[in-house]
């Protein structure tokens, strides 16, 4: 987890998908209700298009169903009404084009770093020696090469979560959803962990579904954020990103993410019950942002194709 | 790299050496504490040796009944006993133990017989089941089942019932079939638990021995024991057969201990 390892971390690895292996995603009127003691409506009516590679965050207030969606989405819950289709074939259960990151690493703790990998290729009945190729190519490309054996128990919480993003890819998913798997890391580890998922990104060219409560990071890391609403969950927004890739770490200070974020946030504070967020917020965005910011928000209003901040000639190893 | 990496095992191995050294010397100074206790007591107290033998008399009969080969036979039925016993046993628990706690209907069905089987005392049965089965090895193997039966199959159902559920969402996720979660999530997870349960069976399975042979046998240390109080009146012998079964018991709880150990502890 060195910085200074990084680089060669993401250059000394093969390309592990083949180029436009991702899927596109429709998720058509999705409903669905818990039945139980309380009857507790979850998802009302979700329309969803994705397309292939596209990068998609799905944010919302706490408990409106995100991850819920997302299990959906990977079959892991069937919806009681909707459909919901992986490159036009429905998803009828825990679907093979399908990785799932967790919140949490999950890993099985007697196991190796490098045996957790093999997991899903040992469940699909891969030989070993495909095993092991495959989980080396993994393992690389998520820079823990040396940890190959290590447990699970002597890694830190990041270096887990590494893990498990490498046994997501195991069996080469076209469609890679994580349900917001950098929320148990520190602010500074979260932010270089966003940037190597884009990295990844690029490598691997799935799409990607991110559920996330951090606002810089949807925006960062997506090219749409999905602003869903309260229990039952319905889609309130649905804000694209102009920004350009590859995208920097510096990029999070932009005004563009700054404006971006307020729009998701007033999109966010209208769904909450919380009067004081909502007002606050509302207050927010006729005034614009902070005096500081808010010449910068000027330049990100003018032209949506050529953002002022945006500097071809800016060294990549900036951030 | 990996010379720094055998270098820090050895360096472990080392001093694992060394706290397992410090571990056991409290062991041998308690033992030796009981033994000049023991002592004290035959000489304060003056019971003659048809009641209490002293600790000589009893290692010196220890170490007799070995040499002129009154041991061995009794010793080898017994263990034969209490391991082909166990691993029936515990065999059969953890299959039930599974069953039990993946199968709220299993639970139903089987729990109330399993609670009545624990509640009756196996000395009790002892007597039916010789009758049922006979004095040789089957009526043993069934008493030792019957009695390591509960410790483990409650062990591995609660176990199994404590797997983190994130886990098999996790598998689920990968499609893993019911007997794969079983074998790879599930098993491996509650392996501590299970152990715990084993490590209790193994010393229970002496216990199933001995009574089994109690009810009919012609050869074990529950024989030698019976006959050298009975016909013949050998009271150090008796005690020798007696610091044979708790010998057996102790090694047999301590590999027990120790395959938890190789199993488990590197987690």
């Amino acid at each position: 987890m060195d910085p200074a390892r990084e680089p060669a971390t993401m250059t000394a690895t093969p390309s592990v998908h083949a180029p436009g292996a991702g899927a596109g995603i429709s998720l058509n009127g999705i409903s669905l209700t818990f039945r139980g003691a309380r009857t507790t409506r979850v998802l009302d009516t979700i329309d969803l298009e994705v397309r292939r590679r596209e990068v998609v965050a799905l944010i919302g207030p706490n408990g409106c169903g995100k991850s819920t969606l997302l299990r959906v989405l990977a079959g892991l819950i069937k919806a009681d009404g909707g459909a919901v289709a992986i490159d036009g074939q429905p998803v009828t259960g825990p679907d093979p084009r399908v990785g799932l990151v967790f919140q949490e690493p999950r890993l099985l703790g007697w196991r190796s770093a490098e045996s957790n990998v093999r997991f899903p290729m040992e469940l699909a009945g891969w030989s070993r020696e495909r095993q092991e190729a495959r989980a080396s190519d993994l393992l690389g490309l998520v820079g823990l090469r040396e940890y190959a054996r290590a447990r699970p128990g002597t890694l830190s919480g990041g270096t887990r979560q590494r893990v498990s993003i490498a046994r997501a890819l195991a069996l080469e998913p076209s469609l890679l959803l994580l349900d917001e798997p950098f929320s148990a890391l520190d602010a500074l580890t979260r932010e270089r962990f966003n940037l190597e998922l884009l990295r990844l990104w690029e490598r691997t060219g799935t799409t990607i579904v991110l559920v996330t409560h951090s606002i810089p990071e949807a925006v960062f890391i997506a090219d749409r954020v999905v602003v869903l609403s309260p229990r039952p969950a319905r889609v309130v927004a649905d804000i694209a990103v102009g920004m350009p890739r590859p995208r920097r770490l510096v990029d999070l200070d932009s005004a563009l993410v700054s404006s971006l974020a307020a729009d998701v946030r007033a999109h966010l504070a209208d769904t909450t019950d919380d009067a004081i967020a909502m007002e606050e917020a509302r207050r927010a965005i006729p005034a614009g942002l902070t005096p500081k910011d808010r010449p910068a928000r000027k330049h990100a209003e003018t032209e949506p194709g050529t953002p002022a901040w945006f500097d071809p000639f800016r060294p990549e190893d900036e951030s | 790299m990996t010379a720094a990496v055998s270098g820090s095992t050895t360096a472990r191995r080392r001093a694992q050496r060394r706290s397992v050294l410090a571990a056991l010397w409290p062991m041998v100074a308690s033992l030796v504490v009981f033994v000049i206790v023991w002592q004290l007591v035959v000489f304060v107290s003056g019971f003659p040796p048809y009641i209490l033998p002293g600790p000589l008399s009893v290692g010196q009969r220890f170490v007799r009944a070995w040499l002129d080969g009154t041991m061995w036979p009794n010793v080898s039925a017994t263990l034969v006993e209490v391991l082909l016993g166990f691993a029936l046993g515990a065999s059969v628990a953890l299959v039930a133990g599974i069953a039990l706690a993946r199968s709220r209907l299993a639970e139903r069905l089987l729990s109330p017989y399993l609670v009545a089987a624990q509640a009756t005392p196996v000395l009790a049965l002892a007597p039916l089941i010789a009758l049922w089965f006979g004095t040789d090895l089957p009526s043993k193997l069934v008493i030792c089942t019957l009695i390591v039966f509960f410790p483990v199959a409650v062990a591995t159902m609660v176990g199994i019932r404590s797997v983190d559920p994130r886990l098999l969402e996790m598998a689920r996720s990968f499609r893993a079939s019911s007997w794969q979660t079983i074998t790879r999530v599930e098993v491996p997870a509650a392996l501590p638990a299970i152990l715990g349960g084993m490590r209790v069976g193994v010393t229970l399975s002496v216990i199933g021995a001995i009574v089994g042979e109690w009810a009919g046998a012609d050869r074990g240390l529950g024989v030698l024991i019976n006959v050298a109080r009975g016909s013949l009146f050998d009271i150090p012998l008796m005690f020798a057969a007696l610091l044979q079964l708790a010998i057996i018991g102790v090694v047999l709880y301590l590999v027990m201990l120790l395959i938890e150990r190789r199993l488990v502890g590197e987690r």
